[in-house]
């Protein structure tokens, strides 16, 4: 039995090597979380300083400017802030479920960075289902919403997370679907299998490279739009709605459980846009076409020299940061939606358009 | 659906919009750092001139947020003559107002009857205790320094009561002239019989019979191709505004002769009209009063009165000179850009002329005093004429001396 178990957990990890893998087990598991810890609070600041610096640009305001040389310091002032704040829990709230709630929405959110590959060689670990894994837990941070939606005691945080919850199912379908197309074409769940899937993809009868982005662009819109609702992102953000809901969910929390919802947020934006660039936009390749110079392996992506992989880690981060700019530029541009209009978006339009974008997807795959 | 356009402009509209502004420059001012760009009729603070105030009360109860506190006693000024009767004087004991209850709506300053309250533009006042907010006398007479002086007329508007009735009289000096002449010369026309009835307050100077037009004007109109007609009404109101200016150049000039001394002084500096930029201070004033140990704030806002008292000198002075070229020019019957220096808001109390106090000593202008006996008036009102005449030189000494200083 326990052989079968083992057995069966061995195939789940896959064949390609990461920089973070060492000879002696502990040392990895170190250097892996470590590695996943650093992605994991390093890269959604920047994604938030670029999120400042955008909206406050087209806002024609300046953005942050004092904390630090331009103001880059400036979340982790906010956060140092936060640690400072009184950690108020309300006398009616449910104390454990309320504590709990912020970390049940957070360690997920960090976990997904185990998966996310953003160089050559550049991730903890290969899983065989790493696309499966990243969906799953993803959809488990929606507990910690709602957890702390009932917990907090309050009407608003009830809607808020009442409505944080609809629109997670209702938007988690199309969001699985726009992948499951992607991992029908790539033939592959890992999310460094799907990367190099790309890079060797042709068109049928050429030798022109292409990302998914090309075949798939109905789902990338769909994932993006998804991606979008389910990080609760305006115009999508009925959960947090702070003209009608006060702060949705959030509204009981203070000091640091505050700060960790709100981690959790861009955490889950960078995931997103992560997920997004491996899925539909080759990963850390520059180009189509274009291996990264010192780089041998398929389509030039991998056994990269040092150079080679930081170039990778460059492009990857760059393109993550892009997808950042597009949800920014959204935010800034559209106003929120209703929750009603929100929900037959779901249903009525994204849904059967994920539903016929993945048997496309997969009628194509037979036919060529 | 009220949109006609195909779906999804309006979203591309949208973020076209967002994307322009992420180009352009943000409109942000780095305050601390750089001071920010405020009108001049900015209202930052409420500033007391506290010995215009009556005790009248009206503010306070105005007051919407009532937030002006204000503290009186009577005070029994013995009569003036033998055997009248003694009277009460309303004297100001306390005068506060709590800033962090104003909403700054400004009630007060339009209500006060006479001129008491003034607003700043200075807004640098942030206290670490709420009761320091609350602004006492002392306090409020520390920011009349930093009010700037009232705006200029704007071109065209219907001008104070004074110049008008100045200019009025002047027209009927010369219109009684015409007249006489017209008599001498013409056979009595249409000219001799409109100075009868001429009394508006601008210098109207009655045209229509005579149908004078500007030769110059309609010259010039014509060769743009406008039609006979409007070059010649155009041209015929601008006969009439050269000789409403001409008159009024001549006005100025004879109200000057004729009030002479400290009047006319007082007058000049009046029209010469400044408006101060934020930040522009009197560096001299500045240094001076920092040397003297005053706060950083006092020294600027007081620096800041310097260099408008210094620029309205120094304007006063061009327009007078300005105003001699502009007589001379007017004679010559093309008068252009000489806009009579306004005599504006003369007699009105200006915010800055120095506080005299004369009322316990009752000091009198010993010259006005026995120039009204001999005219026969009341000892009453010779007296009350000659103790004004006195704070008037008073001031007027004193706003010289702050010139030079
Ligand atoms: S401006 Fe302030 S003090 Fe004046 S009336 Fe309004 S609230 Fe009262
Ligand atoms: S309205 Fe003017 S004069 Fe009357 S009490 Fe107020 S400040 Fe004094």
């Amino acid at each position: 039995m326990m052989d079968l178990v083992f057995s069966t957990a061995i195939t789940f990890v896959g064949q390609a090597t990461s920089i973070t893998t060492f000879d002696s087990y502990a040392l990895s598991v170190v250097v892996k979380i470590a590695f996943a810890l650093g992605l994991f609070f390093v890269v959604p600041l920047i994604g938030g300083y670029l999120e400042h610096k955008v909206m406050g640009r087209m806002q024609a305001r300046r953005g942050p400017v004092e904390a630090g040389p331009f103001g880059t310091l400036q979340l982790v002032a906010d956060g140092i802030k936060f640690i400072q704040k009184e950690d108020v829990i309300p006398r009616a709230a449910d104390k454990w479920v309320f504590a709990a709630a912020p970390g049940v929405a957070l360690v997920p959110g960090m976990l997904i960075f185990l998966v996310l590959p953003i160089g050559p060689g550049v991730f903890a670990l290969d899983l065989e289902l790493g696309l499966f894994y990243a969906l799953a837990i993803s959809s488990v941070s929606v507990l910690g919403i709602m957890m702390g939606g009932w917990a907090s005691a309050n009407k608003f945080a009830l809607l808020g997370g009442l409505r944080a919850g609809g629109q997670l199912i209702a938007y988690e379908l199309p969001l699985i679907l726009a992948a499951i197309a992607v991992a029908v074409q790539a033939g592959t769940l890992s999310l460094v299998g799907i990367v190099e899937a790309q890079a060797t993809f042709t068109l049928p009868g050429t030798t022109i490279n292409v990302w998914y982005l090309f075949p798939q662009f109905l789902g990338f819109a769909i994932f993006f739009l998804a991606a979008m609702a389910e990080l609760s992102r305006p115009p999508f953000d009925m959960p947090i709605a702070d003209s009608e809901l006060v702060f949705g969910y959030m509204t009981e929390y203070t000091g640091i459980k505050f700060a960790m919802y709100l981690l959790t947020e861009y955490g889950g934006m960078i995931v997103m846009s992560a997920l997004m660039v491996v899925l539909y936009l080759g990963g850390w390749q520059l180009l189509p076409g274009v291996p990264l110079p010192g780089c041998e392996g398929t389509g030039g992506l991998f056994d990269c020299d040092p150079m080679g992989t930081l170039l990778g880690v460059v492009i990857t981060i760059g393109k993550i940061m892009a997808l950042v700019f597009l949800m920014v530029w959204a935010r800034v541009a559209y106003p929120r939606l209703r929750e009603d209009q929100l929900q037959r978006f779901a249903w009525l339009a994204l849904i059967p358009l994920a539903l016929l974008n993945l048997a496309l997807v997969g009628v194509a795959k037979v036919v060529f | 659906m009220a949109t006609t356009s195909p779906p999804g402009v309006g979203l591309a509209k949208g973020l076209a919009v967002t994307i322009k502004h992420l180009f352009r420059y943000p409109s942000t001012q780095m305050y601390p750092k750089q001071r920010p760009d405020l009108p001049p009729r900015t209202r930052g603070v409420i500033a007391l001139m506290d010995e215009n105030c009556t005790v009248c009360m009206l503010c306070a109860r105005e007051c919407p947020d009532w937030c002006i506190y204000i503290d009186s006693h009577k005070e029994t000024v013995p009569p003036a003559k033998e055997g009248g009767r003694a009277r009460t004087r309303n004297v100001l004991d306390r005068f506060a107002i709590d800033f962090s209850l104003c909403m700054y709506c400004g009630i007060c300053v339009e209500v006060c009857p006479f001129d008491a309250l003034w607003w700043s533009p200075e807004f640098e006042y942030a206290e670490f205790q709420i009761d320091d907010l609350l602004h006492e006398k002392e306090r409020l007479r520390e920011w009349m320094d930093t009010v700037p002086p009232p705006p200029m007329l704007e071109e065209g508007a219907v001008p104070p009561a004074e110049a008008a009735d100045a200019i009025a009289k002047k027209e009927k000096e010369l219109e009684a002239e015409a007249a006489k002449q017209a008599e001498v010369t013409a056979p009595p026309a249409e000219a001799a019989a409109a100075p009868a009835e001429a009394k508006p307050r601008t210098a109207d100077v009655k045209v229509e019979g005579a149908g004078e037009i500007d030769q110059e004007t309609y010259d010039r109109l014509i060769a743009e191709g406008k039609s006979e007609r409007i070059a010649r009404s155009k041209a015929k109101s601008a006969w009439v505004r050269k000789q409403k200016e001409k008159l009024a150049a001549e006005q100025e000039a004879a109200t000057a002769e004729e009030r002479g001394g400290d009047e006319a002084a007082a007058a000049k500096p009046k029209a010469a009209e400044v408006h101060v930029e934020a930040g522009e201070i009197d560096q001299e004033t500045y240094d001076q009063l920092i040397a003297e140990g005053k706060s950083e704030r006092m020294a600027r806002a007081k620096a800041k009165a310097a260099y408008v008292r210094k620029q309205r000198a120094k304007l006063a002075a061009d327009a007078e000179a300005g105003a001699e070229d502009g007589g001379s020019e007017a004679g010559g019957g093309a008068p252009e850009a000489s806009t009579p220096a306004e005599p504006a808001d003369a007699d009105e109390p200006k915010p800055k002329p120095a506080d005299v106090h004369v009322e316990g000593a009752g000091e009198i202008d010993q010259e006005t005093y026995d120039q009204l006996i001999a005219e026969g008036k009341s000892e009453r009102i010779a007296r009350s004429k000659a103790k004004a005449a006195w704070v008037r030189k008073q001031k007027q000494k004193l706003i010289d001396e702050g010139g030079d200083a």
